[in-house]
């Protein structure tokens, strides 16, 4: 700290030029957190998946639907301690924009299975007794208005009634929620009853869409995925079971690699901030060799003046990365309001935090140490006589 | 009188690319404890790596120098930074002082190696100011200064961690004839009234007029006996 007031100095002696850098990097950070928290949100589904989950989906494609008998047989397999199903609705709200998932589901089963969604106990209950019931998403209930003990009129385009209308209605009985924002976005959906949906459907009855298995220990999540399949190996409806989070980061993938777009363009923001900071640091150093002389004459060892020179563009690194993360976090709560809950929450994590100091380390490393290095090589009486 | 410098055959060699440059020849000289030493001579006399060798800032090539039964000559780089940071005082031509930080803050400069409080060093910039003269200037910066005000800030960096010895590379060199005598003046204050030893490169023979004994150095050695004021 008895340092700070020299570095303050150093860093800011010449303000404009400290000023327009700090700014850079500021943008740079920004930029940064704003592409984290797009990433984290693309990568939310398998970020909250849990490794004691597996996914059965029909073999050869996920939009088959599969016998809801499996259910039974899948419990009985070693290692399994739970099944719930969920079938494709197919929504639309109103018009054909306001698409959103609608999954046909056992309540009980399917909400056991998803401890991490919250739900008030009375609401959960009503669900379950509820033939014509439904849950939704929180920032989904937001989003439209609604309200629980409404009528929640939704068309399907898969599935007609059996008096072939595509107008289905049920009653709001429930919100979910999640607390950890990475499983928020997974929220963004409305349950509906199984019973009544598979009653009142004209086709496809007594099939759904993909089973959710839950095992006692994942590290076994391989063998008993196999043992699943096998089951059901060369019966007309075979099967695929894959742990949860390799689902999702495939469908994922279906979208497009965001994870290495994110890298690409940060590699590129970066690797320009790093050229433009650290010609500035080299510059405003080459300028100041007298003064850093002058420190060495007074008792500054050549230590010291290093660790000084590398202070300087940690401290330029720190103030222009925490203005820039903390611009990128202020900008949430606007960019996930101008979104209409179309796409998963963005948020900012302690992760990507962590991840922009690490990064802020190395650039200010980069940048420093060239000219703490010159600095530390500094020889008093030729510094002093100007060669 | 005690001596506080003894220099005995001390030699210093520079190497410019592939040219060899002699610049002291077998210097033997004793600064006693509380002298005013002028050390004068033309260009290129070698009065002014005399004067480094002796503040520790570079180091002879041959010969021994010792400063208070120190051989500060055998000092690594880092023990001689720390003996320069006890022992010594500097006071350059051009004033050196850093212009990003107020006076107060250059003056507490040596001390930001000590252990003292952020108060203390306070403190003691404000007497080493108050003594020279800027008590009121100690907000200002270098810039907003004049030449002799900043070389008086200098003095009080230079004196604020009470060394004992005052090594001034032509102090004057900078100012006119009536600043000058000021700094002068305070220059001499410093070494009858608080014990300063202080070894000052000068060509100015006004100047050397406020030493106490005037030695004269040409080619890199130093010609004749010393002159006493």
């Amino acid at each position: 700290m008895r340092y700070l007031p020299l570095l303050w100095a150093g860093l800011f002696r010449k303000k404009t030029r400290t000023i327009l850098t700090l700014l850079s990097i500021v943008v740079a950070f920004a930029l940064f957190g704003l592409l984290q928290a797009v990433q984290a949100a693309f990568e939310s589904g398998a970020d909250a998946a849990d490794a004691k989950r597996l996914l059965t989906t029909a073999r050869y494609s996920i939009i088959e639907p599969l016998p809801m008998a499996y259910q039974r047989r899948i419990e009985q397999v070693p290692g399994v301690v739970g099944v719930a199903y969920a079938d494709w609705f197919g929504a639309k709200y109103q018009n054909e924009s306001n698409a959103f998932p609608v999954f046909a589901v056992d309540p009980a089963r399917y909400l056991d299975m998803y401890p991490e969604f919250t739900i008030a106990r009375a609401q959960r209950e009503a669900f379950v007794k509820t033939r014509t019931g439904a849950v939704a998403g929180k920032r989904l209930a937001d989003r439209f208005g609604w309200r629980v003990g409404q009528k929640l009129p939704i068309s399907s385009e898969i599935h007609p009634k059996t008096d072939g209308s595509m107008n289905w209605e049920f009653d709001l009985v429930g919100i979910i929620d999640a607390d950890d924002p990475a499983v928020r976005g997974n929220t963004d959906m409305v349950l509906i009853n199984v019973a009544y949906f598979d009653e009142a459907r004209q086709v496809g009855k007594g099939k759904t869409g993909w089973y959710i298995v839950r095992i006692a220990d994942s590290t076994q999540a391989r063998g008993i995925s196999a043992s699943i399949d096998t089951l059901f190996m060369n019966s007309p409806d075979e099967t695929k079971t894959q742990p949860e989070k390799e689902f999702a980061i495939g469908f994922a993938k279906q979208i497009g690699d965001i994870g290495a777009l994110v890298t690409r363009i940060l590699v590129a923001v970066f690797f320009t901030i790093l050229i433009l900071t650290g010609n500035t640091m080299a510059q405003s150093i080459r300028e100041r060799i007298p003064e850093l002389a002058i420190l060495k004459t007074l008792g500054f060892s050549d230590g010291k003046v290093t660790a000084l020179v590398l202070a300087e563009a940690v401290l330029l690194l720190i103030l222009g990365g925490a203005i820039g993360m903390g611009a990128a976090v202020a900008a949430m709560p606007a960019l996930n309001g101008s979104t209409g809950g179309r796409f998963p929450p963005l948020f900012v994590g302690p992760e990507t935090w962590l991840l922009a100091a690490v990064v802020a380390a190395v650039v200010a490393l980069v940048i420093g140490l060239p000219p703490a290095l010159r600095a530390n090589r500094l020889k008093i009486v030729d510094a002093l006589s100007g060669h | 009188m005690t001596v506080l410098v003894e220099i005995r055959g001390v030699t210093k060699v520079y190497q410019r690319g592939r040219e060899r440059i002699e610049v002291l020849h077998g210097i033997d000289l004793d600064i006693p404890s509380g002298d005013f030493v002028a050390l004068m001579g033309p260009s290129g006399s070698g009065k002014t790596t005399l004067l480094n060798l002796i503040g520790g800032l570079d180091t002879p090539t041959g010969g021994s120098i010792v400063v208070q039964g120190r051989r500060i000559d055998r000092l690594s780089g880092g023990e001689l930074a720390a003996w320069r940071a006890a022992h010594v005082g500097f006071v350059f031509q051009f004033y050196n002082l850093l212009p990003a930080l107020s006076a107060q803050r250059n003056v507490e400069l040596p001390l930001l190696l000590t252990d003292l409080s952020a108060a203390e060093r306070r403190r003691r910039a404000r007497i080493a100011l108050t003594l020279v003269g800027l008590e009121d200037r100690a907000r200002h910066r270098p810039r907003e200064l004049s030449g002799g005000q900043e070389q008086r800030v200098a003095i009080a960096r230079a004196i604020v961690s009470d060394p004992t010895l005052l090594v001034c590379d032509e102090p004057t060199g900078d100012l006119d004839r009536a600043t000058a005598d000021e700094v002068l003046r305070l220059v001499q204050m410093l070494n009858r009234e608080h014990g300063k030893t202080v070894v000052m490169v000068t060509h100015d023979p006004k100047a050397a007029e406020y030493a106490r004994r005037r030695i004269h150095l040409d080619k890199g050695v130093m010609t004749g006996e010393p002159v006493s004021s």
